[in-house]
């Protein structure tokens, strides 16, 4: 059944921060959301966790819907990142893990395995205060998951991170899933999300504007880069036909493509004008769909 | 229901083992200590001081005597001597501290008394005014002879003018009961007064503190904030009670058992030799009721700031409104049957101390105070229910404006639309 948004609508007085919004996130998948800032990815989540009341539409878990009876099978890792700056690692993990239904024993072993998990087990008695940044946002993780949540919302779980805590995040978020953790995310970096999840959607102004699984929309994307190193002046492809964009670089050029059709004309067009040192057709990324629908530059 | 006793024993033990509340529990512990045993502490510093003499120069030979005879009446402690010697020896002696003071009588050219006093400082005005007091006493027996006046005419003259109070209302208390009440009254609004305030601003810091660290989002995403809310007031309710309670029995203990040393002193005077129990009754139920009620307020505006520098701006017409109700009960103390304070007694923001200062000071009929407490209950349910709404906002709200106009923002958040 997994998690169901239909038709869902929030206003905030005159202004619409997410507009008519409808996913449906199968159990046990990984679904990612993308959007630039304030395009409602925040306030979707606050919906699909009770704290915020949905102005038009419904948020159903398992065909029920969410409410604080359901908190127990739901972990949450807010953008901002909150914890206590005076209390123990361990008494506040325990207390979070408590109000989301566990018992102090479970909850204390749960915590070990995960401090060594992230080879941090000296954290449990220190104050939060006393830790950095990038380990404040492991115990903030760990605060998430203890409960072993069915349905896991991550908001930016990744940003503020070295890349070698986001390559251990990354692991256990895999780990999770593996598990059969229903894992919802919202992340700046497009590579994440195009890494890890099979189905996503991009928000624009709080309407998704992408929706589907990774594989249908990057096919349905109808076009295709192009990138092409050659020892002779490349620059009249940039009105040839079928060219979207282009993108000179110190090498060559990089193009953006209607279709397959057009890479082989450019080749014959090309041929016997002078050495091809590179000459590759590639799947679009998330990135280039990214910027085309959203029509913003990112990062 | 499990989530709500897991905060509210999480603020409140969390709260029993900060520095802060052991340190400020063991100051008052100490003052209270003090002042219960304040007459030994008193002798303790008295006792060993040496005896006081006091040096007197009696130019005209007939004063001395008159003179010790009315001091001794005031004061046993200090003793007269009389002074053979010039006027400076007489100061190098006060100046060496051979002597408290110097006292230079003489007659003019009336007849009457004419005195000087020279001490190193004047700033205790004890001793010379007790000195001019017996001064005056003999000036006046010398006037009385000059102008042929007997002793009984004298008596006569000074004789007191007989009058007595009496309170015609039943049950009305009497001057003397009144002004025992008023001691204790005082006292109990006093602690009234400063545990609302102590307690409602820890509620403001306490959700100002969870929502600027932002430890607020995960807290609500797993129990409503309402429950969550009313789990802290309660928890701090109690950490008020245990706080309060160690208070009355630490107190209670010293005072009864220096009760006896101390008749007709201090405490006496502040009516704790025959405490009445239906005040103790009604000022810790009045307590209560304040708390709640002026903690739900805190709770609410502490909702609303993000960072923990703007609390005190924003409880400080709180703050207020509970600062302008001490100083109208305290106005209150001495014209508590004022119809200004009669009225006032039925707001709901001033009842906790207005009506119980009534209370304790007039003998109402019952239904008076329980209306009071009727309608203090009422505003706390209705302030709970709108301070909740403002809450379940309020805590999902960042931004750097911390205005009233944001209580309409919070409740703005909370509708569906």
């Amino acid at each position: 059944m997994g998690l169901k948004l239909e038709q869902v609508t929030k206003r905030f007085g005159s202004f619409t921060a997410v507009d008519d919004l409808s996913i449906t996130i199968p159990e046990k998948e990984m679904f990612g959301f993308l959007g630039a800032n304030g395009a409602g990815k925040t306030t979707t989540f606050r919906m699909i966790l009770g704290l915020l009341d949905a102005s038009k539409g419904s948020v159903t878990w398992d065909g029920k819907p969410i409410n604080y009876s359901t908190s127990p099978i739901i972990g949450y890792l807010p953008e901002e990142r909150g914890l206590y700056p005076k209390l123990k690692v361990k008494d506040q993990i325990v207390y979070l893990a408590r109000l989301r239904g566990m018992h102090k024993q479970d909850a204390l072993k749960e915590l070990t395995y995960w401090l060594d998990r992230f080879k941090v087990p000296e954290y449990a008695d220190k104050k939060v205060e006393e830790l950095s940044k990038g380990n404040q946002q492991k115990i903030q993780f760990i605060t998430a998951v203890i409960h072993k949540p069915k349905l896991l919302i991550l908001d930016e779980p990744f940003s503020g991170l070295d890349p070698v805590n986001v390559e251990q995040l990354k692991d256990a978020v895999l780990e999770l899933k593996q598990n059969g953790t229903t894992i919802v995310f919202s992340s700046h970096r497009m590579e994440h999300v195009e890494e890890m999840c099979e189905h996503l959607c991009i928000m624009h102004k709080g309407k998704p504007v992408v929706q589907g699984s990774l594989k249908e929309i990057k096919r349905s994307f109808d076009r295709k880069n192009l990138v092409i190193h050659a020892d002779f002046d490349l620059d009249f492809l940039k009105n040839a036909s079928g060219v979207k964009r282009s993108k000179q670089t110190t090498e060559g050029i990089h193009l953006q493509i209607e279709g397959e059709e057009i890479a082989e004309r450019i080749l014959k067009d090309i041929v016997g004008k002078g050495f091809i040192r590179k000459f590759m057709l590639e799947e679009p990324s998330l990135n280039d769909i990214f910027i085309e629908k959203v029509g913003a530059s990112y990062e | 229901m499990n989530n709500f006793w897991v905060i509210l024993g999480h603020t409140y033990f969390s709260k029993v083992k900060t520095k802060s509340f052991l340190i400020t529990t063991l100051i008052t512990l100490v003052l209270i200590i003090a002042l219960t045993n304040m007459s030994q502490i008193i002798d303790m510093f008295t006792s060993d001081s040496k005896e006081e003499r006091i040096a007197v120069m009696d130019q005209s030979g007939e004063l001395f005597e008159p003179l010790q005879e009315q001091f001794k009446l005031l004061n046993e402690e200090v003793q007269l001597e009389l002074f053979e010697g010039s006027e400076t020896d007489g100061e190098t002696a006060v100046k060496n501290e051979e002597f408290e003071g110097l006292l230079i009588l003489s007659l003019n050219n009336e007849g009457l008394p004419d005195a000087a006093y020279k001490a190193r400082s004047v700033a205790n005005s004890t001793l010379p005014g007790q000195l001019q007091q017996s001064l005056q006493q003999i000036k006046i027996q010398v006037s009385a002879s000059q102008i042929h006046l007997t002793q009984e005419q004298l008596g006569k003259l000074y004789e007191p003018v007989s009058f007595s109070k009496v309170a015609l209302e039943e049950n009305a208390k009497t001057a003397e009961e009144l002004n025992q009440a008023r001691g204790l009254v005082y006292v109990l609004l006093f602690v009234i007064y400063f545990a609302v305030i102590m307690y409602a601003n820890m509620i403001a810091m306490e959700v100002a503190t969870e929502k600027s660290s932002r430890v607020m989002e995960i807290l609500i995403s797993s129990v409503s904030p309402i429950q969550q809310m009313f789990a802290k007031i309660i928890g701090i309710a109690l950490l008020s009670l245990t706080q309060m309670g160690f208070f009355l029995i630490v107190g209670y203990y010293f005072v009864k058992r220096n009760l006896e040393s101390m008749e007709g002193g201090f405490f006496e005077f502040f009516g704790f030799g025959d405490v009445p129990v239906q005040t103790i009754v009604y000022a810790v139920v009045f307590f209560i009721l304040g708390y709640f009620l002026y903690a739900t307020l805190a709770a609410f505006l502490g909702s609303l700031v993000s960072r923990i520098e703007d609390v005190q701006q924003m409880i400080t017409p709180m703050t207020m409104m509970v600062v302008a109700g001490f100083l109208i009960a305290m106005f209150g103390l001495n014209q508590p049957e004022t119809t200004f304070i009669t009225i006032t007694s039925y707001i709901p923001f001033f009842t906790p101390m207005l009506m119980f200062m009534r209370v304790g000071m007039l003998t109402l009929p019952t239904w008076e105070p329980l209306l009071g407490i009727a309608i203090l209950i009422l505003s706390i349910v209705v302030l709970a229910i709108f301070g909740a709404r403002v809450y379940k906002g309020g805590v999902l709200m960042y931004g750097k404006s911390s205005s009233f106009k944001d209580v309409k923002k919070a409740l703005q958040l909370t509708k569906k639309d």
